[in-house]
């Protein structure tokens, strides 16, 4: 084994299953230029030497037609992996995804097939409200597509590699900070032991990351760490979180959050996603539908107040959801 | 006359049949909403004929279309039959959406239509990626858009197009310009003459064909279908047309003119290629109206067919959102 960072999981990921089906390319902006920076977060680096230009397809600024084309390309028969740099430039694509990629197969009477990864970048890391958003709860809203939100770079890994054999739309969405990126401060290293031989990850399995008795935690993406770090902290004070990590959204996994609600009794959800309608609503929902008996809480959630992202550190600080929110709301609850 | 006596009879006769296809097909279809006897809305392609009928004439059964909310005349011309399309039309299950997507989506993946894309210019970037997929699996096929005037002033024609161009796809461009986005005049909306003039800004040829003459739209048609089956990129075609009626069923057209309308009933594509067959002596009054009596009988087959299929079930509602 060997310690991999999320970009390097997402690349040797997108390696393999370029190498075992000749279907698969990569079609986006700045992903193979020669002397370039492998997309936007490096995740292509280097892909385009073992694979040539045809196959990592550099396009111009035009999202609407790398989402079109992409799903274009799948009903052929292709299976392409899609990247717009950063979530917020997505909206530019949405009709595509929304009304193609999402509806086409149901038009089709299920003779087209629209095996399609879309890979966005979310998250807030210091660079302004157009370069931080985070999209979840919006794909998840749009029936059609699959939205699978990894933490780790061995889920990653695994779940990519599995979104690329799936046969629908799958939206992909990776957090930058969790990244790696060498030199950014504010980078949170989450890199770890990857194993090298093959494996996939089914999509639609939460993964519990931290086992507990008192509060179960659900977070997503970055706030699967925020919610590590504050079990860390709270385990010497004697209180245990179950910190569950749905990893997909669509499918949901209800059954290991419910699973987890039984036992614990409480529920928390943290979310960097806007909290209105939002996928922590549905958790909620989901538990109090079905578990109501066992809580001995109302669900809480937690998550950004509702403005854009701000710039300011100090600000988007505020904005995100930390391990001291979590705290004090465990501690309320408790 | 030189034109047309460049193409096979054989053609020219496919190609009129087709046109009288879509004709009846759509002046039985508007009877039967007007009657209530069809659920929904209808945008009917009745005047633009020639264009369907003179593209698809050049396409094989596997190149591909993408097409629009108007797209009965591209369904039929691509060869979608008329019981799966009226049983669609008539909402039910044996229609070629199983019913779940009615006039606006008809298509047949299996003879090369993408399910119709109602969304205007949304089809042409997926046009674009068919076109994609077809040059990386060394498929020798084409892929043809059709969209209207209106789609041209869209980012998704802009940036599909350009794509398409940069790396030579095949892929034919095909603006019916039928002079209205819904109510809205194109000289409203865009300050060139045509449409076709955009083509520049890609490094594609743009052609401007009169999308009345469908041995014109044959010729023009097959000239840009040839060159993106030889590897040599789009074209962008720009068919001058107009619509017979309204936008959609509820439209009475208040913002043409009377005088304008009928200039172009004047130069309706179907009798104009009626006439002219028949004066180059391929066609006869007694061949053409055996011609349109074929038609009209299998229409009344595909209706008795679609009235008597099942409905689909309303759980129905729940199949194919995923593989």
């Amino acid at each position: 084994m060997r310690k991999l960072t999320v970009a390097e999981a997402i690349r040797e990921a997108i390696r393999e299953e370029m190498r075992r089906d000749k279907r698969v390319f990569c079609i986006g902006e700045d992903i193979g230029i020669e002397g370039g920076f492998g997309g936007a977060f490096g995740v292509t680096q280097g892909l385009s030497e073992e694979f040539g230009h045809e196959r990592i397809l550099d396009t111009p600024i035009s999202e609407a037609a790398i989402a079109g084309a992409a799903i274009g390309a799948a009903i052929m028969g292709m299976r392409p992996i899609a990247d717009v740099q950063y979530g917020d430039f997505i909206f530019i694509a949405m009709d595509q995804l929304v009304n193609n990629a999402a509806k086409l197969r149901y038009l089709s009477a299920g003779k087209i097939k629209i095996p399609l990864v879309m890979r966005i970048p979310v998250g807030a890391s210091g660079r302004g409200t157009q370069h931080a958003q985070s999209l979840e709860s919006i794909f998840s809203h749009i029936p059609g597509l699959k939205v699978v939100c990894p933490s780790t770079p061995y889920d990653a890994k695994g779940l990519l590699k599995t979104a690329i054999r799936d046969d629908n739309p799958v939206m992909f969405f990776e957090h930058k900070l969790l990244y790696g990126a060498k030199g950014r401060r504010e980078a949170i290293d989450v890199s770890m032991d990857v194993p090298e031989k093959e494996y996939l990850i089914p999509l639609g399995c939460a993964d519990i990351k931290r086992k507990g008795k008192d509060i179960t935690v659900v977070g997503l993406l970055r706030t699967v760490h925020t919610a590590l770090n504050a079990a860390y902290d709270l385990e010497k004070e004697g209180i245990e979180l179950e910190v569950i990590d749905p990893r997909c959204l669509v499918p949901l996994d209800e059954d290991t959050i419910l699973q987890s609600v039984k036992k614990t009794g409480r529920l928390i959800v943290i979310q960097e996603d806007n909290l209105f309608a939002g996928w922590g609503a549905e958790i909620a929902s989901l538990v109090t539908d079905k578990a109501f008996d066992f809580l001995d809480a109302p669900p809480k959630r937690i998550g950004p107040p509702p403005t854009p992202v701000p710039f300011a550190p100090v600000m988007e600080k505020y904005y995100v959801p930390d391990e001291k929110r979590l705290i004090d709301e465990v501690k309320k609850m408790i | 006359m030189s034109d047309e006596m460049k193409i096979e009879k054989g053609k020219l006769i496919q190609m009129y049949t087709t046109m009288v296809r879509i004709r009846q097909f759509e002046n039985r279809v508007y009877l039967l909403f007007l009657q209530g006897e069809m659920p929904g809305t209808i945008h009917l392609y009745q005047g633009e004929e020639a264009i369907a009928a003179g593209v698809c004439a050049n396409l094989t059964k596997k190149d591909l279309i993408t097409s629009t909310h108007r797209p009965h005349g591209h369904a039929i011309a691509k060869g979608v039959s008329f019981k799966s399309l009226m049983a669609e039309l008539f909402a039910k299950k044996t229609g070629c959406c199983e019913a779940k997507g009615g006039s606006m989506h008809v298509g047949d993946i299996d003879v090369g239509m993408v399910p119709a894309i109602a969304i205007v210019g949304g089809g042409i970037p997926v046009a674009t990626g068919l076109a994609l997929a077809c040059k990386m699996m060394h498929l020798k096929r084409v892929v043809v858009s059709f969209f209207g005037d209106g789609a041209s002033n869209t980012g998704a024609f802009h940036e599909g197009i350009n794509m398409g161009s940069i790396w030579n796809l095949p892929v034919v461009y095909v603006c019916e310009n039928n002079l209205y986005g819904a109510s809205t005049h194109v000289s409203k909306v865009m300050k060139i003459k045509d449409v076709a003039q955009r083509a520049i800004s890609y490094g594609i040829p743009g052609k401007v064909v009169d999308g009345n003459d469908v041995f014109a739209v044959y010729e023009a048609s097959r000239e840009a279908i040839l060159r993106a089956r030889e590897g040599k990129g789009p074209t962008l075609l720009e068919c001058k047309t107009y619509r017979r009626g309204g936008h959609s069923r509820s439209d009475a057209c208040r913002y043409r003119s009377k005088e304008e309308e009928k200039l172009w009933l004047s130069k309706d594509p179907v009798s104009r290629a009626r006439e002219r067959l028949i004066n180059m002596g391929i066609l006869t009054s007694q061949k053409a109206k055996e011609i349109e009596d074929r038609v009209k009988e299998e229409i009344e087959e595909a209706i008795e067919y679609a009235r008597y299929s099942p409905s689909p079930k309303p759980e129905d509602t729940l199949s194919n959102v995923f593989a």
